[in-house]
């Protein structure tokens, strides 16, 4: 099968460093994948390589059936992403903010309004559509950067510890608006986090660490009768 | 629209909102400059006898023979500032979004700068404003024919700036840059002293100087200013720009990965 996401043998070192050691991930369309993985596990260094911030020459990556380095624009135009970081413009409002970035899809007019209008109300946001960034709590700068990686229709979401310094609530709230993305429009979802209660126990798991995929296969599964968390910890946190 | 257009457009017209919003980055530029129009200058045209060269037909005050090399100086600090922002102000975020922009990275690289030179040819137009309550006197048409090599010069060091930001792992300060790249490059120039100057105190200095490519903006800058062109130095700086464009789009190169973060 062509589409979903596809990462076949990438292995990826910084110097003599491995941060990734083939790696294989295989997610089908409309599936919720969470990739867990403690602090320093290669999860960033993924995610560079997916969104082909940097590449390299072991291993292929495939996004909705595009080869991302044989057609970077094609596999980059079907992907939605939220950073780690924050990349929302403070001084500028939410509107302005995605406005901006569907003009680098090359999306404008009336077009973008209605795509901005969409996502916002998608997201619960579109009455702080003209507020300023700067004015919003942390869990609304995310939505709006959810927001936002919708725009353009993608076929992929990746989101790279996307819950990072939220409250409980704000967290909770994301974690449930992204799964529900998932099984209501039929978004193919990389969710990467080192927080096991982001995780449900239906979705695809990808336990990664030191560079390897400890696990590969459905919550439930993985985890058995124990809870997720003292199977994630028992692999990962033992040996560190 | 086709996206080329509406991505460049969206891109200068976020430089512009972001200058708006900051004030203080504004000042500072027009400070800078005006402090050594209005009191370096001040000082040194008593101590600094210069003679009649191209393009100027007249003797001239002190004062008037720096403001070019002022123009310049404002395209060098913002040209370093605008792009060294996105190492100095943690700002990697925003540019990891521009590069996964489907359009092709040289592209959203090139608007970007294109959106930085026009907020620094819009600091130098306020600039010579202010030089000219001042009675810095200029040919009317000078402020037209400059706005050409301001781009060109502005350009050419954002460039730089650019090809800086990708190939400097960590930056802590801004101090670094000032040091290695700025001081150096304004004062070994024809910004303060013409060259003929540089080359009686030193040969040695006098080559470096001429070597210098913000030597060359800051000529072209000056030849605009006076209705003639410098060829000469039309032709340095469009080099330099094509080579700092050039390092910057191998600096951002995915393949390359000088922008590869620790993992």
């Amino acid at each position: 099968m062509s589409s979903g996401l596809r990462v076949k043998n990438l292995s990826f070192r910084y110097g003599a460093r491995v941060a990734l050691d083939d790696v294989n991930l295989s997610i089908d369309p409309g599936a919720f994948a969470a990739l867990l993985g403690p602090n320093g596990a290669g999860k960033s260094t993924l995610f560079g390589l997916l969104t082909r911030l940097f590449t390299t020459e072991n291993g292929t990556i495939s996004i909705a059936g595009h080869d991302l380095s044989r057609d970077p624009r094609a596999a980059l135009g079907a992907m939605g992403v939220v950073f780690q970081q924050p990349t929302l413009d403070l001084d500028l409002s939410v509107e302005q903010n995605l406005r901006y970035f569907a003009a680098l899809h090359g999306i404008s007019g009336r077009d973008a309004g209605v795509r901005i209008g969409a996502a916002l109300d998608r997201l619960g946001m579109a009455e702080r559509a003209r507020e300023k960034v700067r004015a919003l709590n942390g869990g609304h700068r995310r939505r709006t950067e959810i927001a936002r990686a919708l725009l353009h229709r993608p076929k992929i979401l990746l989101l790279d510890e996307a819950t990072v310094g939220l409250d409980a609530a704000a967290r909770q709230s994301i974690t449930a608006h992204v799964h529900d993305l998932c099984a209501n429009d039929g978004m193919t979802v990389l969710w990467a986090t080192h927080l096991t209660d982001e995780v449900y126990d239906t979705d695809r798991l990808f336990i990664l660490h030191r560079g390897k995929i400890l696990q590969d296969g459905i919550t439930r599964d993985i985890a058995g009768d124990r809870d997720l968390k003292s199977v994630f910890l028992s692999q990962t946190g033992a040996e560190a | 629209m086709s996206p080329y257009l509406t991505s460049l457009i969206a891109i200068v017209k976020r430089e512009a909102l972001r200058f708006v919003h900051q004030r203080e980055r504004f000042i500072a530029a027009l400070v800078r400059p005006l402090v050594w129009l209005l009191v370096f200058a001040a000082g040194f045209r008593a101590a600094l006898g210069l003679s009649i060269i191209p393009p100027y037909q007249t003797y001239i005050t002190y004062e008037t023979y720096i403001v070019p090399g002022l123009c310049g100086m404002i395209l060098l600090f913002n040209g370093m500032q605008s792009s060294l922002s996105l190492v100095y102000d943690r700002e990697m975020g925003s540019m990891r979004l521009l590069l996964t922009s489907p359009l092709p990275r040289w592209w959203l690289l090139l608007c970007r700068l294109i959106g930085a030179t026009v907020i620094s040819v819009l600091q130098v137009y306020a600039f010579l404003l202010i030089a000219y309550l001042f009675g810095i006197d200029l040919p009317p048409m000078g402020y037209v024919a400059v706005l050409p090599a301001l781009i060109i010069c502005g350009v050419m060091l954002g460039a730089l700036g650019l090809a800086l930001s990708s190939i400097i792992k960590q930056l802590e300060n801004f101090a670094g840059v000032m040091n290695f790249v700025i001081f150096p490059m304004f004062f070994l120039s024809s910004a303060l002293y013409p060259l003929w100057k540089m080359a009686e105190s030193s040969p040695l200095l006098h080559d470096i100087c001429a070597v210098n490519p913000f030597t060359h903006g800051v000529e072209l800058i000056r030849f605009a200013l006076y209705l003639d062109l410098n060829l000469p130095a039309l032709g340095w700086t469009v080099l330099a720009a094509v080579g700092f464009l050039m390092l910057a789009m191998w600096g951002y190169d995915p393949a390359r990965g000088l922008i590869r973060r620790k993992g």
